[in-house]
């Protein structure tokens, strides 16, 4: 067997596969073992209880997904007594997603949080659904910087930064995360989408726009991971669109050091156990001893021509 | 159905599997059969594995419906059980071909593989003061009941069943309930004898003639509402099974949750984790 483990800062993991927050809960406990997984990963709560969006929440597009749920949140105090103490019982590191509206919501909420049996902070500052307009910290490095400096000087627990793909400053978003002071970037969350029935007129989100994810997603994310991988010292968790082994694979060429799965699980909620198997196999097939092996081994290839240039 | 402002997320969630116990299974299924019940519903059976039969009336099973030419699904689609033998190995599925979904579903051939997750969802509850229940199913909330009502029968309640469909040739599964010893009345629109207010007389004379105790239904938020006015009028409980939108079926996604009415104010809950049986005044 090969090594599937992998650092992510401080933290080892058994292997590079966790879910995407949002697409994860204790109820997946009900079909597989969840310490099969390198990480868990919450769905992002918020400090205040949520109800979230109107229905329908969800609607789907070929080879993708619309969403604006909303951030539910049962609220600070029922995830503190409930949910962590219900990954006490596993090995993999939990790492719990949070979202505020004000930066210093944001600390003060990262402060609450940091209890033992939380492995990392998972700072979910690009979400699309819950600014007005779609706007979120992650679009601009300015608020970026602001948001994490602040998180940073509120807890000693590892932050990793969830970036968002609705911004046209990847690099300047996630150098601003690194400066202050975030151990890790998750690229990325969903992107700002929409979808009209053509026959009804009907717009088929309840909140209007929502987030797409699911393998039409992966180019722009996989691209996302690659700037940042090359942008920042920090590592880099790739999160969009993965549902099969070469999906991992490109992630981790790319730079990623593990890999996030959301919308793959809703298809078939044994993605995760089964695409851990399929990256042993993989590895041995290809006679690497290691996950390490592969991490930012993206080249170009080798027929690549420079054309001729006019001048 | 909008959440209105007024609702809370709610705190009561259904029960975990704290014992890491595996209760949802991901199969390939065989198909031993896939006919035509009428021109808009099709029944499925699948050779299935002990492993997803320890079903109860009223769960479901995720299905992922496949790839065509035609039709490119991308969610699976929840759908109840209409029957489950466990002596047979055998789960079957009855369905109208409506979207993408089921009309890809329905291409499927005999000796096919579907990939099938479940069983999942809170199932009826037959309480003990429910001696004389009335199923009242509209198209294929029919489905839905036929597990229950065989239950019903397996518990020695006396049962009495109303379809409604839209026209006598789209009835289905009368025959199925009588088999159940179920007293089986029919409506169609067709024949102008299923709306609220002459199934209202007809269900408040059952009532009277037959003892009525305890309502159960699927398919159709009019009905639903009916019996609930009828109920709370008579004090005669009962529990819907309701359908939504759903992405992940298991809980986690928050996408297929449903206003209810509570002691303490409104609650959204998931039809899939909660539900899809709920208590039948609750249901907003």
């Amino acid at each position: 067997m090969a090594d599937l483990s992998t650092r992510v800062g401080a933290l080892t993991l058994k292997n590079p596969i966790m879910p995407a927050s949002g697409t994860f809960s204790e109820e997946l406990a009900d079909v597989f073992d969840l310490d099969c997984l390198g990480a868990h990963v919450t769905k992002t709560i918020t400090r205040e209880r949520r109800s979230g969006n109107p229905v329908p929440r969800v609607c789907e597009l070929n080879g993708a997904m619309l969403n604006s749920i909303g951030i539910p949140s049962k609220g600070a105090g029922w995830f503190v007594k409930n949910t962590i103490p219900f990954y006490a019982d596993y090995d993999a590191p939990l790492v719990i997603s949070i979202s505020a509206s004000t930066a210093d919501d944001f600390a003060r909420f990262a402060e609450e949080v940091s209890v033992p049996g939380v492995a990392a902070i998972e700072v979910n500052i690009s979400c699309p659904n819950i600014e007005d307009h779609g706007k979120a910290f992650a679009m601009r490095p300015g608020s970026t910087e602001d948001v994490i400096r602040k998180i940073r000087s509120a807890t000693d627990v590892p932050i990793w930064a969830k970036l968002s793909p609705n911004t046209g400053e990847v690099v300047e978003v996630a150098q601003a995360s690194e400066t202050a002071g975030a151990d890790a970037l998750v690229t990325a969350n969903t992107m700002l989408a929409m979808a009209i029935d053509s026959r009804s007129g009907e717009i088929r989100l309840g909140n209007v726009m929502g987030g797409l994810s699911g393998p039409a997603l992966k180019p722009i994310t996989l691209r996302m991971t690659y700037q940042c991988a090359k942008a920042v010292a920090i590592p880099v968790i790739g999160c969009g669109g993965i549902s099969t082994i070469d999906d991992v694979i490109e992630y981790l060429m790319a730079g990623a050091r593990a890999v996030q799965v959301g919308t793959a699980t809703f298809i078939s909620p044994n993605t995760m156990p089964r695409l851990v198997g399929e990256l042993d196999a993989t590895l041995a097939a290809r006679g690497l001893a290691s996950v390490e092996a592969l991490i930012g081994t993206a080249r170009l290839s080798g027929e690549t021509t420079t054309l001729a240039e006019y001048t | 159905m909008p959440a209105s402002p007024c609702v809370v997320p709610d705190t009561t969630s259904a029960p975990l599997t704290l014992g890491r116990q595996r209760s949802i299974h991901e199969v390939e299924a065989r198909i031993k059969s896939h006919d035509w019940v009428n021109g808009q519903y099709r029944l499925i059976v699948l050779a299935a594995p002990d492993t997803v039969l320890d079903c109860r009336p009223g769960q479901f099973f995720h299905l992922l419906c496949p790839q065509t030419d035609r039709f490119q699904p991308y969610f699976r689609r929840p759908m109840s059980i209409y029957s489950y033998d466990r002596e047979k190995g055998e789960l079957a599925f009855l369905y109208k071909v409506a979207g993408a979904g089921t009309s890809a579903m329905a291409e499927l051939e005999t000796g096919d593989t579907l990939n099938i997750v479940g069983p999942i969802g809170q199932a009826f509850e037959i309480k003990p003061e429910w001696q004389r229940p009335l199923l009242l199913a509209r198209g294929v909330g029919l489905a839905t009941l036929a597990p229950l009502a065989r239950e019903c029968a397996s518990l020695g309640r006396s049962l009495t069943v109303i379809c409604s469909a839209r026209s006598p040739e789209l009835l289905m599964s009368t025959e199925l309930f009588r088999h159940y010893g179920a007293e089986v009345i029919t409506v169609t629109d067709a024949e102008g004898n299923s709306g609220v207010e002459s199934l209202t007389g007809l269900i408040e004379g059952l009532i009277a003639s037959r003892g009525i105790d305890a309502f159960f239904t699927c398919g159709s938020a009019r009905l639903t509402r009916m019996l609930q006015d009828i109920g709370s009028r008579h004090g005669i409980g009962g529990q819907v099974a309701l359908e939504q939108h759903m992405a992940c079926g298991i809980g986690m996604c928050h996408a297929c949750v449903w206003p209810f009415r509570r002691a303490d104010g409104a609650v959204n809950l998931r039809v899939c984790r909660e539900g899809p049986v709920f208590d039948l005044q609750e249901a907003m």
